[in-house]
């Protein structure tokens, strides 16, 4: 299937040079790390309110990492002009959107995996659970997806990067809220049932971008 | 075999192609020349399937390029002024990834003759990044013809090359043409469009202006009708592409 | 020739109608309608402040119906239509937003607080103003436009939750048509006479809206003519 393929043949070619320059992934953790180191000093945070803002932390500071994920494998592709040799790939347009898009959830999934136990770590408990990674994974495929299509927007921009976060932030506070508040339930405990409306509030927004996303991707990288 | 009727093309209220007319078959090598701005380009990616045209028809190897790009990728070879490759990866993996892309049957044995052919098989574990433009253009060459496409479409493959790549370039074209390709260039070297092609088209105000066949020119005259066309002489090697 | 004038001379009439029905909202706030008996004079502000968040969205809701038109078509002048929804929808957005200022003061004892209904307007706003930012990046006529469009129909996500954030959420805005949470602080039931300026301030804002989109449609065909012109003498010969 030549759709697959290209998804996966894009996210094998991302991996491999990832793997020899080691570029994206130790900044992105450098930066989830100075954010977290940030907001400890800067808040002086007490063992009391740690745990209470522990979610909000974590979820900004894996939308900082994001971006810079987001901006540097669309560059990538400007650079020698990849985005014109994926273009050319026998399959749907949307398939490179896909392929990029998966690069992308992964690296913010293996920044997450980072930020939990150091967090955990910091403040002497486990944050860690598989409810709270199923809340991680919805939380940034719709961050990836909104992410993924509108830094292949501001690449194109004579800005380039700056803009990425200006366009991107408030388009997915809503996404990033209804994340926030899920994950403070699953910490400091809380109802089922409102815990059940965040899920499916995250849930919806991510079909929703998700189908725009699917709808627009080749106006945006076709002239 | 490409077939373009009536093809139109704007960028906001800027009019790049107007009712351009175009029609080659296999075996032949045509370059397209003209001034900057002359929308060689524009024409190249718009049957490459990377833009579309605002108007018209275009057929190639019977495929309609608005119904079925991805029918027409898989038989088109495209070489852009970007080389469109990765300078974190070797030329051999850069190769790998086309050749996935694309599906490529016995990927390793293509892949071996294709860097034998472009002269890059000593540099084949080197990052291209550590590549020369003229070894950068070769490998971008290698990765358009990877896939044995029917097709070859080439946007100013001369530029920056040095007289080794071009000689290497030559070759390369020659023997695609014996094998019955079509190939299609721009450029603004007259003296290599001389050399290459079988077929010359001149392309002006965003319209094929004039066609000639090399076999039957004498001396300075395509230097002579590109003038009385444009009211400019060719412009030498060395000019940017537009 | 004569077409223009027919459409400028419609253009006038809708001004004037506009300006009246304006006039009109304007008179029957202040001396039609009654004074609210618990919070006073500063009540009046609701209607122009519930007209002037309708038009803002109302804006907003032809850009993203402009988007989809664009992309669907290729047609720029979508792109114009767009432009205009999105500016005249911040403009309106902001007044409402500052009018609620202006009547939270004594009623909520603060200018500003964090509630659901005021922090989703105020990321609509944001979004809507980084759209301006994005259309500024763009050199190109047709790829700005096709840009646009795509991040009119993203950020468009936004509106329908302002609209629904005080119905959703917990909050102390008042919901006057339908029924408010039982926290939020503000709440009255509307009089006949209230009813009545309200449906007229609605309807003088959304005529308002008809003649400043219009105008601005009009002076965003001019400059797309000028744009054109410019790019031609830059471009020159080729």
């Amino acid at each position: 299937m030549d759709y697959i393929r290209v998804i996966l043949t894009i996210f094998w070619k991302d991996i491999l040079a990832e793997r020899r320059t080691r570029e994206i992934l130790s900044a992105m953790l450098v930066f989830a790390l100075v954010v977290i180191l940030l907001f400890v000093f800067a808040f002086d945070l007490s063992p009391e309110t740690r745990r209470n803002t522990a979610a909000g932390v974590i979820w900004v500071t894996l939308c900082f990492s994001g971006t810079i994920g987001l901006n540097r494998t669309l560059s990538v592709e400007k650079d020698r002009g990849g985005i014109d040799g994926l273009m050319l790939a026998p399959a749907d347009r949307t398939a490179l959107f896909f392929g990029k898009a998966l690069t992308n959830w992964v690296y913010m999934l293996l920044t997450a995996l980072f930020v939990v136990p150091i967090y955990s770590l910091f403040n002497n408990t486990n944050l860690f659970s598989f409810t709270l990674l199923g809340v991680i994974m919805l939380g940034t495929f719709g961050y990836i997806v909104t992410g993924t299509l509108l830094s292949s927007l501001s690449l194109q921009l004579r800005s380039r990067e700056m803009l990425l976060p200006v366009l991107l932030f408030p388009v997915v506070i809503p996404l990033l809220l209804s994340a926030i508040r899920a994950t403070s339930i699953l910490l400091e405990g809380g109802s089922q049932t409102e815990l059940n409306t965040w899920l499916v509030l995250l849930f919806s927004y991510d079909l929703i971008f998700l189908a725009i996303s699917v709808m627009v991707f080749d106006k945006i990288i076709e002239d | 075999m490409i077939r373009a009727s009536r093809i139109s093309k704007s960028f906001g209220s800027r009019i790049v192609l107007r009712n351009l007319e175009f029609s080659a078959d296999p075996g032949e090598v045509i370059s397209l020349i003209g001034l900057n701005g002359a929308g060689k380009t524009t024409f190249i990616r718009i049957l490459a399937t990377l833009m579309r045209a605002d108007s018209g028809k275009i057929f190639i190897n019977r495929y309609n390029i608005s119904q079925a790009p991805i029918q027409i990728r898989k038989k088109i070879g495209v070489v852009l002024h970007s080389p469109m490759l990765y300078g974190d990866l070797t030329g051999d993996e850069n190769l790998v990834f086309y050749a996935k892309l694309f599906g490529v049957q016995q990927p390793e044995t293509r892949i071996d003759q294709i860097l034998q052919l472009t002269n890059l098989d000593p540099r084949r574990k080197d990052l291209v990044r550590t590549y020369s433009r003229g070894m950068q253009q070769r490998l971008s060459i290698g990765r358009a013809i990877l896939h044995n496409p029917d097709v070859l479409l080439l946007d100013e493959p001369y530029t920056g090359l040095d007289q080794d790549s071009i000689g290497n370039v030559d070759a390369l074209l020659a023997q695609l043409a014996v094998e019955g390709k079509l190939i299609l260039l721009t450029s603004h070297d007259l003296e290599r469009a001389l050399a290459v092609s079988s077929r010359i088209d001149i392309l002006y105000r965003g319209s094929i202006a004039d066609s000639l066949k090399i076999d039957q020119l004498a001396g300075n005259e395509l230097k002579n009708r590109f003038r009385s066309i444009t009211g400019k002489t060719f412009p030498g090697a060395g000019n940017q592409a537009d | 020739m004569r077409n223009s004038t027919k459409t400028s001379l419609m253009l006038i009439v809708v001004d004037i109608l506009a300006a009246s029905l304006i006039l009109t909202a304007l008179f029957m706030v202040f001396y039609y309608a009654p004074v609210e008996v618990e919070m006073g004079l500063v009540q009046k502000i609701f209607y122009f402040h519930v007209a002037a968040a309708w038009t803002g969205m109302l804006g907003f809701l032809v850009a993203l119906a402009a988007g989809i038109g664009l992309l669907r078509s290729g047609n720029m002048k979508w792109d114009i239509a767009g432009v205009a929804g999105v500016e005249i929808g911040l403009v309106f957005i902001s007044l409402s937003t500052i009018m609620g200022s202006i009547w939270a003061r004594p009623i909520w004892n603060t200018w500003w607080t964090w509630d659901p209904r005021l922090s989703t307007a105020l990321i609509m706003m944001l979004i809507y103003f980084a759209y301006l930012l994005l259309r500024n990046g763009v050199e190109e006529p047709g790829r700005r436009a096709r840009f646009s469009a795509v991040y009119a129909i993203v950020g468009f996500v936004s509106v329908p939750l302002t609209f629904l954030s005080i119905r959703l959420f917990r909050t102390i805005h008042p919901v006057i048509i339908g029924s408010s949470d039982p926290a939020a602080t503000g709440v009255f039931e509307m009089s006949t006479r209230m009813t009545h300026t309200f449906m007229i301030s609605l309807v003088a804002f959304s005529v308002l809206f008809v003649a400043l989109f219009w105008h601005r449609v009009r002076l965003g065909v001019k400059l797309a003519l000028f744009e054109q012109r410019k790019m031609e003498d830059f471009t020159g010969e080729d």
